[in-house]
């Protein structure tokens, strides 16, 4: 061995050095690139904290100055630099409130269909077709419920409310007021238009991942297709429908074209539906770029603030959730 | 048989109910698509894309703001995707049994429906309010900030559909792991890779929140980025609320530009994505 390393002529030294040193080169590109792609993950949790932390020292001044009255008092008056979040935070709820109680029931009904009626060819389109509805551009929704959905439901649905609850003791209190179109109301279906299709393709996605078995076995014993969707299917499903649920909840709460267009930016709580009010979202959209002096500005930075911590817990739950359900089958 | 009639009936009812409720949430879709082909199409002319946006009472076009939107998101896609890339890389090949990566897969979902005008307030205070003065390069990188989260999910799943054995034999022929995922994996998941690019297109085209207080509104042509740059979901958002009619009607037509975009950017995505799905 030793006498052929010596008598080895110069190339293949050569070469084997050129090759040591390509070797490095690789090991240390390999090396470079782990870390860069590792900097790159921790990127995103430092988005996450950016986020926090700067929201945080934006919203200090305000916070400093209301305290916890900021979170409880409705008064909101640039002119006295007296500002408090209780009518965005009051309307951010109610409308996510109203717009859930109706697209819930609607997306799992179209998830049930989707899933047991729908003959098989018309399953994709139909499916495909929701989805698209979930990536319509917010503002198309905003633009379209001011200039049609909005008039539509003055001349229509609201005067009708108002006739029919006006004389029942507390409900004609939800509707009180004249039908300006505008409104608490309308902001609620826009929202619940909005995320009917998450609502819908997730339930649809975790309907499916039900076991053929289950589903046969009820069929076999006799049950009706209701039967099966609400004894085995609905059961089954439970947890990741909630966590499907959350998410919607998430993005009603956060959404801001949309509402901004239709909700007449209102500072005060009011017990009509049909009044215009306001959405923390919808406010800092409305009054940002105008407010004048450190403390408005600080007082909507705490608004987003508020709307932050609101959606991550809503979220938050909603991914844990869905992972859990994901341990499950997986 | 009272008890099977019973049940019939109620088996029917909420049938027919599922129908309904099905047809409900088509029927928006249609309602939506069809005002906005009907309102937009009847405003759209040549004009449109060849001038600016008009003041008040006067003709005019969008093409600043198409422009402007343009540059906006490929700004944002150029700095958004190689760091999403990157991380969600780092998520399916180096650390795909790390905490690290349970974590950030978690934080990350947060952030996919985070509301939009919560970053727009973070890129504000960190960019705009040192600063002093509203400017196009903090509008894209808001806009980044919602590319990142979509980008990082789709190519950590694409890259997770790749098959191990073609890991497997890189390695077998001496191939190091930066080579292996560059030129083996990368290559596999290509279509996937470029699925998630376009769903963050089609995600970002149409955002308006996070743009009102980063990049602002300008009504003239500007391509200067350290300048308020216009946007198509600002002017849609300012020209919509205004009184004018011929301002309402450029935003319908705004706003059905954006959401053709945005369907074909979803379907050319969908349709990407199609054969590497088993369904």
């Amino acid at each position: 061995m030793v006498d052929m390393a010596l008598h080895a002529s110069s190339a293949e030294i050569e070469r084997a050095q050129s090759r040591a040193k390509v070797l490095d080169r690789l090991r240390l590109g390999d090396i470079a690139f782990r870390h860069l792609t590792r900097a790159s993950a921790m990127t995103v949790l430092a988005i996450l904290g950016g986020v926090i932390v700067s929201l945080v020292i934006g919203a200090w001044p305000a916070l400093q100055a209301f305290g916890f009255d900021f979170l409880i008092t409705e008064r909101w008056n640039p002119v006295t630099e007296k500002f408090g979040a209780l009518a965005p935070i009051y309307g951010t709820l109610v409308t996510s409130f109203i717009a859930m109680l109706i697209a819930v029931p609607v997306g799992l009904l179209i998830a049930v269909f989707l899933t047991e009626l729908c003959p098989l060819f018309l399953r994709r389109p139909i499916g495909i077709a929701i989805e698209l509805l979930a990536g319509i551009p917010s503002i198309i929704y905003g633009i379209w419920g001011l200039f049609i959905f909005a008039p539509f439901l003055q001349e229509t649905l609201q005067p009708f409310l108002i006739g029919l609850f006006g004389n029942v003791p507390v409900l004609s209190a939800l509707f009180a007021g004249p039908p300006y179109g505008i409104g608490v109301l309308t902001a609620s279906l826009i929202l619940a238009i909005m995320v009917l299709p998450f609502i819908t393709s997730i339930s649809r996605d975790v309907f499916d991942a039900v076991p053929p078995v289950l589903k046969e076995a009820a069929y076999g014993i006799g049950c009706t297709t209701w039967e099966v969707v609400r004894y085995v299917v609905l059961p089954y499903a439970r947890i990741g429908v909630i966590g499907g649920v959350m998410l919607g909840l998430g993005r009603a709460l956060g959404e801001t074209m949309a509402v901004t267009f239709v909700i007449g930016n209102a500072h005060r709580v009011s017990a009509s539906l049909i009044a215009p009010g306001t959405t923390i979202s919808a406010t800092i959209a409305n009054e940002f770029t105008e407010a004048v002096g450190d403390l408005y500005t600080s007082s909507l930075i705490a608004l987003g603030l508020i709307l932050f911590v609101i959606t991550f817990i809503v979220l938050a739950a909603a991914r844990y959730l869905l992972l859990r359900l994901e341990g499950r089958v997986g | 048989m009272a008890l099977y009639d019973n049940r019939r009936r109620r088996n029917s009812i909420a049938m027919g109910l599922s129908l309904a409720a099905t047809l409900f949430g088509l029927g928006w879709l249609v309602l939506i698509l069809g005002v906005l082909l009907w309102e937009g199409f009847s405003g759209l002319s040549l004009a449109v894309f060849t001038e600016m946006t008009p003041p008040p009472g006067s003709d005019g076009g969008l093409l600043n703001a198409i422009v402007g939107s343009l540059m906006l998101t490929v700004l944002a896609i150029l700095i958004g995707t190689p760091i999403g890339m990157l991380a969600g890389t780092y998520m399916a090949e180096y650390g795909r049994y790390d905490r690290l990566t349970t974590i950030v897969r978690f934080i990350n979902d947060i952030l996919l429906s985070a509301p939009s005008i919560v970053v727009g307030l973070f890129i504000y205070e960190i960019l705009v309010a040192p600063i002093g003065h509203f400017w196009g390069g903090a509008g894209a990188a808001a806009l980044a900030m919602l590319v990142i989260p979509v980008v990082v999910r789709t190519t950590e799943d694409m890259l997770t559909l790749v098959p191990d054995t073609l890991r497997e034999a890189a390695a077998s022929i001496g191939l190091p792991r930066v080579l292996m995922i560059t030129r083996v994996a990368y290559r596999a998941a290509r279509a996937g890779l470029v699925t998630g690019v376009l769903l963050a297109v089609a995600r970002i085209s149409g955002e308006t929140a996070p743009l009102l207080f980063t990049a602002l509104n300008n009504q003239f042509w500007s391509l200067d980025l350290n300048a308020p740059i216009s946007s198509l979901p600002v002017v849609i958002f300012q020209f919509a609320l205004s009184p004018y009619k011929d301002w309402q009607k450029l935003a319908w037509t705004g706003a059905l530009i954006i959401t053709l975009s945005v369907l074909a950017l979803s379907i050319v995505a969908r349709a990407l994505a199609t054969p590497r799905r088993s369904t």
